[in-house]
């Protein structure tokens, strides 16, 4: 018997039981919707921390100045200012670093026009940039040269620059920035919240040189508050950070035996645990959404139970007029299959409907693949074979006189 | 038509050695009761005979046309059918001998519900692999010369008992079988309808020579076989010829 016909005969009992045929179809298109949901909500979410991670900058360690102490009372990291502009360019020169970027911070107060606004202001090097993976909007970044000449130029984070510029073009406008006027050369691309949760475009950057001669002034001429250092590779983050340490020990002319006055952190970590939660996450997601499947698979055998003893005699109608056992297992098999191909494909429409939903109430961002709908529509159809095949199996091994006298 | 008997072979077509048939029943929880239903059956059966199978209820008969039928198996003795011992074939061969070489015809009619009489019809010729197209084809062909062909599309429970039981006998006769069982075929029907089938059987054997085996209980309905086969209590306890040609005819 040729299988469009068996196909023919399990399509007909399907529509005969139509009522049924869609309330277990049920089971099926809640358990695929589910997974194809689940499965989008946690791809979003770990590209969302991918992307984060990736805006943070990739191979990074944050060098930090060491930690004091006086008369037995200890002051925390960064308490001295051990760590100088000209370590920073010492590092950079290391084999298994790419770049470094001095930092100095602090607030401050911008105006234009009639407009002011009081941010965070970045005193760093051109490097930064290209370290923290920063775009330009509009506009250039400052040169060496002006780091040299310590001029008075500005990069706005996007967020500043709408706050005193509204919709006008800030570039190579003059704004003043705790009352002396510096040049805007740029405005960076908006990168949105860091993992942390510090919005990264309300900042302002300008060399590091110009800050600490005109906004914050020192004690220390030439200290910084810390820099970030990018390693050359992910493999060679470790030798890097034996570099750093031995190369600023040296130029602090710290002794064996005496402790470092600087602290080296490597950010790799950080983001490590972060795409290993989201990764957690979405496995999460999807087992509770395999159990839903699951719960729709044992409807699916459950169904078929009660549907091969309601047909028996009508098994044994089959069996005496020439059906043999692979006939009935085949249509037995393919009733639960079709179920779950057509459930499974309501539920792959439904749960991308759904995943569209979440992303426009939520503000979430929904990712769907081929792969994940593939996935979902392979799982189903395996749960249709699995659940389907023992009460298929059932109805081919009844015995033809039994099944004919079954009542 | 010309009136063709055809002569009986050197090989019979049903060949019954010592067969035995009994029923292992459950009775407590190890201990099981044997409950033997036929007993030594000695049987020849040639292509082309007419026999009813007569005998109380219980006397096992309808047990003997399930084995025949290769529906059940017997637990003693040879079943020989067109020289084949049935013991010796797989599920899928006695399945194919179902549908190639026997046709069924059951007291209660047996056809498949909400499937019009033509699919009804068509059925075992899906199952011999035939495209859907021409079994259709070849059942209403089958359905019209039964005088159906204005029901072809309704329903069993659309039709009278004596036209499902034409329908079951198309269905019967699709893959055109050299055997056919009727296990009581007029216990539903009434007296009127009971003759117009036992005259389409008769027909059938005396024109197209097909063998068939009817069991019934009713004296009257088994004049239309050439032999009656008597059980009782599991033994054949008669097994005789008689010439019937001219009853046939008179009710014809």
């Amino acid at each position: 018997m040729n299988l469009f016909v068996i196909i023919g005969e399990a399509l007909r009992a399907l529509r005969l039981n139509r009522m049924r045929t869609l309330l277990t179809m049920l089971g099926m298109i809640i358990g695929v919707a589910a997974v194809v949901l689940m499965l989008s909500i946690g791809q979003g979410a770990q590209t969302k921390i991918k992307q984060s991670i990736a805006s943070m900058g990739s191979n990074l360690f944050l060098v930090v100045p060491g930690a004091t102490s006086a008369g037995g009372r200890s002051f925390g990291s960064g308490s001295v200012k051990t760590l100088k502009v000209a370590d920073a360019t010492a590092i950079a020169d290391l084999p298994n670093v790419t770049a470094t970027a001095p930092v100095i911070t602090g607030i401050a107060q911008l105006n234009y026009s009639n407009n002011n606004w009081s941010t965070t202001i970045t005193g760093t090097t051109p490097d930064y940039f290209k370290i923290g993976n920063w775009e330009m909007q509009n506009g250039n970044i400052f040169t060496k040269s002006d780091l040299r000449s310590m001029r008075r130029v500005a990069i706005l984070g996007e967020i500043t620059a709408k706050k005193l510029f509204g919709e006008e073009n800030p570039v190579g406008k003059i704004i003043r920035i705790s009352s002396r006027p510096f040049q805007v050369a740029g405005v960076l691309a908006p990168k949105g919240q860091s993992l942390t949760g510090r919005d990264q475009d309300d900042n302002v950057f300008i060399p590091v040189t110009t800050t600490e001669r005109q906004i914050t002034g020192s004690q220390f001429p030439g200290s910084i508050q810390y820099m970030m250092v990018q390693g050359e590779s992910a493999e060679k983050m470790n030798e890097a950070e034996t570099e750093i340490n031995q190369l600023l020990r040296q130029r602090h002319r710290i002794t064996d035996g005496i402790e470092d006055d600087f602290t080296v952190r490597n950010l790799t970590a950080l983001a490590a645990v972060a795409s290993s939660t989201a990764k957690i996450m979405s496995l999460v997601l999807g087992a509770i959404a395999s159990i839903s499947l699951l719960v729709g698979g044992i409807g699916i055998m459950n169904i078929m139970l009660v549907s091969v003893t309601e047909r028996t005699r009508e098994i044994g109608i089959r069996m005496a007029i020439g059906a043999n056992r692979r006939a009935i297992l085949t249509q037995f098999l393919l009733e639960a299959l079709m179920i779950c191909i057509m459930g499974g494909l309501i539920g792959i429409l439904l749960g991308i409907g759904g995943a569209w939903i979440v992303s426009q109430v939520a503000d979430m961002l929904i990712i769907i693949t081929l792969s994940m709908v593939g996935l979902a529509f392979f799982f189903a159809s395996a749960v249709g074979v699995f659940f389907g095949y023992y009460p298929a199996r059932k109805a081919a091994s009844l015995k033809p006189v039994e099944a004919l006298r079954y009542e | 038509m010309s009136l063709i008997h055809p002569s009986p072979s050197s090989d019979p077509l049903i060949s019954v050695d010592n067969l035995c048939k009994s029923y292992r029943m459950v009775s407590s929880a190890n201990d099981s009761i044997c409950n033997q239903v036929l007993f030594d059956i000695n049987l020849e059966i040639d292509q082309g005979e007419f026999i009813a199978i007569m005998g109380p209820s219980g006397s096992g008969k309808s047990t003997l046309m399930n084995i025949l039928g290769c529906l059940d198996t017997p637990t003693g003795g040879d079943y020989w059918l067109a020289g084949q011992n049935v013991a010796l074939l797989s599920n899928d061969e006695l399945a194919r001998i179902r549908n190639y070489k026997i046709g069924f015809v059951f007291q209660g009619f047996n056809l498949l519900k909400r499937m019009t009489a033509l699919d009804n019809v068509a059925i075992p010729l899906l199952y011999a692999g035939v495209s859907r197209t021409i079994s259709r084809q070849r059942a209403l062909d089958l359905l019209s010369r039964t005088g159906l062909a204005n029901f072809t599309l309704h329903q069993p429970n659309q039709l009278s008992g004596g036209q499902q039981q034409r329908v079951a006998i198309c269905r019967a006769l699709i893959n055109q079988p050299s055997l056919i069982l009727a296990d009581e075929p007029t216990g539903n029907l009434d007296t009127q309808t009971s003759r117009e089938i036992m005259a389409l059987f008769e027909q059938l054997n005396r024109e197209k020579g097909i063998t068939i085996v009817l069991v019934t209980h009713e004296k009257d309905i088994a004049t239309y076989a050439h032999r009656h086969i008597h059980l009782k209590d599991g033994y054949v306890i008669q097994d005789k010829n008689q010439n019937t040609e001219l009853i046939s005819d008179k009710i014809l």
